[in-house]
């Protein structure tokens, strides 16, 4: 019929790895497309048969900014470096929501798709890796949500900063990634990830510089603080959309190192796991 | 000819600790207590007094497994349940990794397994073909190629943009399964014990196999349907316990499977202290059995041979009017016949009062009387409208083999539970 199914078909090797062998990025790459759909199945059939629809992507961040407007910008009046409560929480909420996405779907993925794992085979790596990506399509929506509450309090982005913000949401992401892999292959084992995960994510939310400032941490803490690495992110986002705080000092590289440790880490277990996820799920 | 699949030296091994067994999933606190047990064990293996549990933790699924598959050839696979038939599909088609040996394997490994893996009852029929082509491993360039034949093939065309969800279940499977069946694999994996669906997806399944084989693509085919084997394979290899024990041409090697049955099942032994709420004295059972011609137990039966049924008891006490018989079900539960060793009326004359002693009912079911399945023996011992001694709805199970019975020439399954040689005439009235 067409040229597609006259290959020479490729011999695939099956053994035993040993130790941590290589990733198989190889096919990974063969295997991109299914990345793809993952993500566009997630975001398609995640507000099917509500009321709502696409409207939960913008009512989620906006009742949480609300909430924390009221709480620590009206009543506890947190300082904010001089930037409108709502902007300053909003701000944070992005590369938050997407950590809190990737860290939950992510963590579930290959438990919630155990009919795959024990059926076919496919690069693992796939299912925590499309949740992840899947929360960058709520990300989007959030952002432009942002871009009005800033024309609304008239809040002039630091326009010469701007041009990091892809760093920043890729260490967001390279975060998200490490943690949703160590959770998700943790998981497949381990069921109490499962039950792990709402505790998880309410501490994670807590030492992270979402509702209020890094500021208030006194200066002998800061780096402790910053092995947190979702709080440099939220540092950075603030940092390249409003021009708050510091910007990169030895903090940001402090978690960002973290990030990246996580992620290696991460797929270094990952890895060393999949080999029996099909027999343990 | 080229080598489709060589597999060397082949071994798998699983975990089965007591944990495992009890929670399905380790727990995190069973870990915790097995990690400050280990200095324990650990001084205990030392002074010679090793934990035992260590090394029954494991089972070898698959052991020292090897054999080469020619491109375009049908290799049929069978064995009992546990033999590690699965799990040795389950290698080649990379779902889980060996723990010894290697396998290699020319060309895409497509199995009809995999039907409506990653289906979402949200997506309409055509996001499915997208999203399970995907996972399966196909180009999104390919399904597009295929996609037309693929919903000509399924025939739910022109509910193609409906949600899946609103599918009745055999739109469904057939949906789930033109995606599997355009996939043109170099190699097809069957699994027809683990196939779901009905007797017409099955015989799908099967049509599609012999497709694919007559287009000189290689085919593994494991299933219990041993006229199924003999029509669609040439050779077979058999297995038990892990192990490869034969490889011959498919008559042969099913021959041998056969003739190897293990002893102790196609036998029930009850013991004498065996607590049982539906037993009553004097009455108590022993054994029940099933035999073939040669005398031998088996729990599978052939069609065109008779079988022997045994059930030996023992009477505390003398008894009258007792009668001794078995109901046969089929395994939906339908009853096939009941009968009693006293039904014939001189017979009851003759043992209806019965002396204290050891007895045993013995009755042989003719050849040519069971159709392809499995089949419950129950048992029951009563005196008609005075007492019932003992009863098991299901004393025995035994699976049936049709190889050589009327009608296996056809592949298609027949209805009814019966599958007589009847004596037809054609005689040419015009």
């Amino acid at each position: 019929m067409t040229e597609i199914t006259k290959h020479e078909p490729s011999t695939i090797y099956i053994k035993p790895s040993k130790g941590l062998a290589a990733l198989n990025l190889r096919d990974l790459w063969i295997y991109r497309e299914l990345i793809f759909f993952m993500v566009w199945r997630d975001v398609k059939v995640r507000y099917k048969q509500t009321l709502l629809g696409m409207a939960w992507a913008v009512i989620q961040p906006v009742m949480t900014m609300l909430v924390f407007t009221f709480l620590f910008g009206t009543v506890a009046k947190l300082p904010t470096d001089g930037i409108p409560y709502p902007v300053f929480s909003f701000t944070a909420l992005l590369p938050w929501g997407l950590f809190v996405v990737a860290l939950n779907q992510g963590s579930r993925s290959l438990v919630a798709h155990n009919n795959m794992v024990t059926k076919i085979y496919f690069p693992r790596l796939i299912l925590p890796m499309s949740s992840v990506f899947a929360g960058l399509v709520d990300f989007a929506i959030a952002f432009v949500i942002l871009i009005g509450l800033m024309i609304y309090y008239q809040v002039t982005p630091a326009y010469n900063l701007l041009w990091t913000l892809p760093f920043f949401l890729l260490l967001a992401l390279v975060t998200a990634l490490g943690v949703a892999l160590w959770l998700s292959a943790m998981n497949v084992k381990y069921r109490d990830v499962n039950h792990a995960l709402p505790f998880l994510t309410q501490f994670w939310l807590f030492i992270t510089p979402v509702a209020y400032s890094s500021s208030v941490i006194s200066e002998k803490w800061q780096i402790l603080y910053s092995l947190n690495p979702m709080a440099g992110v939220v540092n950075g986002f603030r940092w390249a959309l409003l021009g708050s705080g510091n910007g990169p000092d030895i903090t940001l590289w402090v978690s960002a190192t973290i990030s990246v440790l996580i992620l290696v880490t991460g797929l270094l277990y990952f890895r060393s796991m999949e080999r029996t996820f099909a027999d343990t799920i | 000819m080229t080598t489709a699949i060589s597999v060397k030296n082949l071994g798998k091994k699983y975990q089965i600790g007591a944990a495992e067994t009890k929670f399905r999933y380790n727990m995190l606190r069973d870990v915790l207590v097995d990690t400050i047990s280990a200095p324990v064990r650990l001084v205990k293996a030392l002074v010679g007094r090793s934990d035992r549990r260590s090394n029954q933790n494991f089972v070898w699924a698959l052991k020292d497994v090897s054999f080469d598959v020619e491109e375009g050839k049908v290799l049929g696979i069978v064995g009992r349940n546990g033999a590690g038939k699965s799990t040795l599909l389950k290698i080649l088609s990379r779902v889980t990794e060996p723990t010894k040996g290697t396998v290699s394997v020319r060309g895409r490994v497509g199995s009809l397994l995999e039907v409506g893996t990653g289906f979402h009852p949200e997506l309409t029929g055509r996001e499915n073909i997208y999203m399970n082509g995907a996972i399966l491993g196909m180009k999104r360039a390919e399904i597009d190629s295929k996609f037309d034949e693929m919903v000509e093939f399924s025939e739910v065309g022109q509910f193609i943009d409906t949600p899946v969800k609103r599918y009745s279940s055999g739109m469904y499977l057939r949906l789930a399964f033109a995606v599997a069946a355009h996939l043109e694999p170099e190699i097809l994996v069957v699994d027809e014990v683990l196939a779901v669906g009905d007797a017409e997806f099955q015989r799908k399944c099967l049509g599609k196999m012999s497709d694919v084989a007559q287009q000189g693509r290689t085919v593994l085919f494991v299933s219990h349907n041993m006229s199924a084997i003999l029509r669609l394979t040439q050779e077979a290899i058999v297995l038990k316990k892990g192990q490869l024990i034969k490889r011959a041409p498919t008559a042969e090697a099913v021959d041998f499977y056969l003739s190897s049955g293990q002893p102790e099942s196609g036998e029930r032994v009850w013991d004498a202290d065996e607590p049982s709420a539906d037993t009553s004295a004097p009455f108590r059972p022993i054994s029940l059995r099933l035999k073939d011609r040669s005398g031998k137990v088996v729990d599978t039966v052939r069609s065109t041979e008779p079988v022997t049924v045994e059930w030996e008891y023992q009477l505390d006490a003398p008894v009258t009017g007792l009668r001794v018989g078995m109901y046969l079900n089929t395994m939906r539960g339908e009853y096939v016949f009941t009968a009693f060793d006293t039904d014939d009326a001189k017979q009851f004359e003759q043992f209806g009062a019965r002396q204290a002693g050891r007895y045993v009912s013995r009755c042989k079911i003719p050849a040519d009387f069971f159709n392809e399945g499995r089949y419950y023996l129950g048992v029951n011992a009563s005196s008609f409208g005075v007492k019932r001694y003992f009863m098991d709805e299901n004393a025995l199970s035994f699976n049936v083999d049709i190889s050589g019975a009327p009608g296996t020439q056809w592949p298609e399954v027949r209805q009814g539970p019966i599958r007589p040689r009847l004596d037809w005439t054609i005689e040419k009235i015009d």
